[in-house]
């Protein structure tokens, strides 16, 4: 047993943060946001460039096949970074979806693209707010023959959807929920920008029109769960990232900002709100590790993993930026501070994924499958 | 990162298991009553006669110089083997005392003392808190004057667990009042049978007396019982402190199995509780919460094992226990509705206990304020607050109006 990163992918880690802290500052996600670019283009090749979008896609498919935990460990700090680009969209869904259902032919195609970082990807799932049953979905897949389906619908908001060459599309088949993989640069797909709390990451609406696609692995909620499951711990790692920086922005200032002559951060008011959100921080990063290891291993509690590693992260992070704010003071509602470009970022992988709503049922479910396979009531635990 | 057992680790599990399934003993019966002690005292004497007792001390002092982890695997084990209470009860003797006397006494101490731990023969309790010392534990005032080879000690110690059931204490005093705060303590092991010294056990909120007043009028402890150097209890105390820290984080339960099962067997409208979407979340967030704990202090656990002193970041585990615990288990008991009330029914006395306990464990070993203190300073390195007693000499500082 050991539950610790290994020295070499802290390593990775400690590289990975000089890069970012170089190539993305914060003025480089603001261009983004204030900008109508969809992505850092720049960033994102030096990102291909360095590997990180195959660490985790087999050599045999172009990748570099190095390994989960490598990958969370890359996820973490491009969340420190807010990084805006599309690599969320591409690696954990674009490529998690080809990995978990594609046929050889499907990764053979796709996968050394992504893995390069020409093709991105974006996943569709989205049709507007709320959470409908999935046989209430309005994206509709017809099979026309060759392995070849017709998609008509609308979603929105597609993260990343803006630009990307791909899109991995939940519709129905006969009332059956599957994933569809849609070549995004064809005459029937029309997007438009949707506006979104987060606009260092765009989201597009689009609008599939008998565009043609490919199903991805058998149709039905399973292999939608399984995508979701990879793609949340992941996820979680990003805002893992997210959440230590917010922490450490509130700390330093906390060291720095002087009132009724000593620094702010001896107040108990102040520290111990800090303490609060270190400690809560520090739980949901133990459970990001256990979801790092159950996603690497393949275990069969990943989907528990998962949940708890997501339902907790998403708490801490969305704590962490709107305390970080709060310690800041009046400082912390302007442009020009960072604080809020992680207050907009931990909303946004807060419900990117699924509501903690959703998360929660998720979960129980789990647990209730658990204790069905092993007959009995005491081993939820 | 692996959370799986490598294959000496699994073969070690299975050897802890066994001897477990084969020495476990019933000592239920024996819970609320004084013999309970006994029970402590003749399990931990099996561990060690079956080779699993103190397992990462060193053989000299009666442990098996094994590794921090398979700590870790026995521990897990034994909870699972139903037996962890009767190690829980001894923390106090070994994490605390112990530890102390392992890294802070001299080699007589140890000889003297580590050997009869290991084999249960000694109970220890911690004279800490005194009743105008608390959380500000270095304002003690129970007086420490040396005379010839003994020191006499007068004073009151407060919110002593299991004293009454003690065999020795460790011992903080004040042996300078003239010095500052912090300088004139000085450390000592005491013998509970001592002249003069008295336990009162207390009601508790919950009913129960798990702890006690002790009285010391004119105790004398010999000088070979010093630990440490006059007026270097502080430091001592720290040892113990940090130890306590590290020995407390993962033995308070977190009661996931309880709710599921309750929420399981208790109706609710036209079904069972399990089946409502308020009773679901509920339920998600205790699972999170319980297991963010439990993975947390593997994470300590495996810091350790790779040679790190547990630190302050250790404080987590009880501060992030004790509030969350209280509010689950409010709403556990608000599952029962009308029937909420009665103790009667079967398995609804426990809730109703750890509901009553529940509300020391945000104040024991370190109140949650004074955790949070530990956590900004010692972790996040926040400054700490002006303190007008710092460097004032113990007996000039004010302590009422």
């Amino acid at each position: 047993m050991n539950f610790q990163f290994s020295e070499e992918q802290e390593l990775l880690r400690s590289q990975a943060r000089k890069f970012l802290e170089k190539e993305c500052s914060s003025q480089v996600v603001r261009e983004v946001l204030e900008s109508d670019q969809p992505f850092d283009r720049d960033l994102w090749s030096a990102v291909a460039e360095l590997g990180w979008t195959g660490v985790a896609i087999p050599e045999e498919f172009g990748g570099l096949g190095v390994g989960y935990l490598e990958l969370c460990v890359i996820a973490e700090e491009l969340g420190r970074a807010l990084a805006p680009v599309p690599f969320s969209s591409s690696i954990y869904l674009a490529a998690e979806a080809l990995l978990l259902g594609g046929s050889s032919t499907q990764k053979q195609r796709w996968l050394p693209k992504i893995a390069s970082g020409e093709t991105t990807g974006a996943f569709a799932i989205a049709e507007g707010a709320g959470a409908p049953a999935w046989n209430r979905m309005n994206t509709k897949a017809e099979t026309c023959g060759d392995g070849q389906f017709r998609i008509n619908g609308v979603k929105t908001p597609v993260l990343d959807g803006l630009k990307a060459d791909i899109a991995i599309v939940v519709a129905l088949e006969n009332q059956v929920p599957g994933l569809y993989l849609v070549d995004l640069n064809q005459e029937n797909v029309t997007r438009t920008l949707e506006p979104s709390i987060d606009e260092s990451r765009p989201h597009a609406r689009i609008t599939f029109s008998d565009a043609l696609g490919e199903r991805l692995g058998k149709p039905g909620v399973a292999t939608i769960r399984q995508l979701l499951d990879r793609a949340a711990i992941l996820v979680a790692f990003e805002q893992l990232g997210g959440a230590d920086a917010c922490l450490q922005m509130a700390v330093s200032y906390a060291k720095e900002r002087f009132a009724f002559g000593r620094a702010i951060g001896s107040f108990q008011a102040i520290k111990h709100k800090l303490a609060d959100m270190y400690a809560e921080l520090e739980l949901a990063r133990s459970n990001c590790f256990f979801g790092a290891w159950a996603l690497s291993t393949d275990d069969p509690e990943l989907s528990e993993a998962a949940a708890v590693a997501r339902l907790s992260i998403s708490r801490a992070y969305t704590n962490c930026a709107k305390e970080s704010i709060q310690v800041h003071g009046g400082i912390g509602f302007t442009w020009e501070l960072d604080a809020h470009l992680y207050y907009r970022r931990s909303k946004l992988l807060n419900v990117a994924l699924g509501s903690p709503a959703r998360w929660q049922e998720y979960l129980i479910q789990s647990l209730e499958q658990k204790e069905e396979v092993a007959g009995n009531h005491a081993r939820v635990a | 990162m692996n959370f799986d057992d490598s294959a000496e680790e699994a073969s070690f599990r299975a050897a802890a298991g066994s001897w477990l399934s084969a020495n476990k003993f019933d000592y239920r019966t024996s819970r609320t009553s004084e013999n309970f002690f006994d029970a402590v005292r003749k399990w931990q004497l099996l561990k060690h006669e079956g080779g699993w007792g103190c397992l990462h001390w060193p053989k000299e002092y009666g442990g098996q110089d094994a590794a921090p982890i398979q700590t870790l695997i026995f521990a897990q084990e034994e909870q699972a083997a139903g037996m962890a209470m009767l190690s829980v009860a001894n923390t106090i003797t070994i994490g605390m005392a112990a530890a102390t006397i392992m890294h802070c006494g001299n080699s007589q101490q140890k000889q003297r003392h580590l050997p009869r731990i290991a084999r249960g023969e000694e109970v220890w309790c911690q004279l800490f808190s005194e009743p105008a010392a608390g959380s500000d534990l270095a304002g003690i005032k129970t007086r420490a004057v040396r005379d010839g080879d003994d020191w006499v000690i007068n004073g009151q110690k407060v919110w002593t667990s299991y004293a009454q059931y003690s065999d020795y204490g460790i011992l903080v005093a004040r042996s300078d009042p003239s010095a500052a705060k912090h300088k004139g303590l000085t450390f000592f092991l005491v013998d509970m049978k001592s002249p003069g010294l008295e336990v009162r056990p207390i009601k508790q909120a919950s009913g129960g007396s798990d702890f006690n007043e002790v009285y010391f009028d004119n105790v004398r402890i010999p000088d070979s019982n010093r630990v440490g150097e006059e007026g270097d209890g502080w430091r001592v105390s720290l040892t113990t402190l940090m130890n306590e820290r590290a020995a407390v984080a993962n033995i308070f339960p977190t009661d996931f199995e309880q709710v599921w099962n309750l929420a399981r067997e208790t109706p609710l409208n036209e079904g069972m509780a399990i089946e409502d979407s308020a009773v679901r979340s509920l339920l998600a967030d205790w699972h999170v919460w319980s297991r963010g704990l439990k993975n947390f202090g593997m994470r300590l656990q495996s810091d350790m094992s790779q040679g790190k002193v547990p630190g302050p970041e250790a404080s987590i585990c009880k501060l992030m226990l004790g509030a969350q615990r209280q509010t689950y288990l409010s709403e556990a008991l608000d599952l029962m509705d009308f029937g909420g009330p009665a103790l009667s029914n079967s398995g609804d006395a426990g809730w109703h206990f750890a509901y009553l306990r529940v509300i020391a464990n945000r104040i024991e070993g370190g109140s949650d304020e004074i955790l949070r203190n530990i956590i900004g300073e010692r972790v996040l390195g926040l400054p700490s607050e002006p303190r007008v007693d710092k460097n004032t000499p113990f007996n000039a500082i004010p302590t009422a109006l």
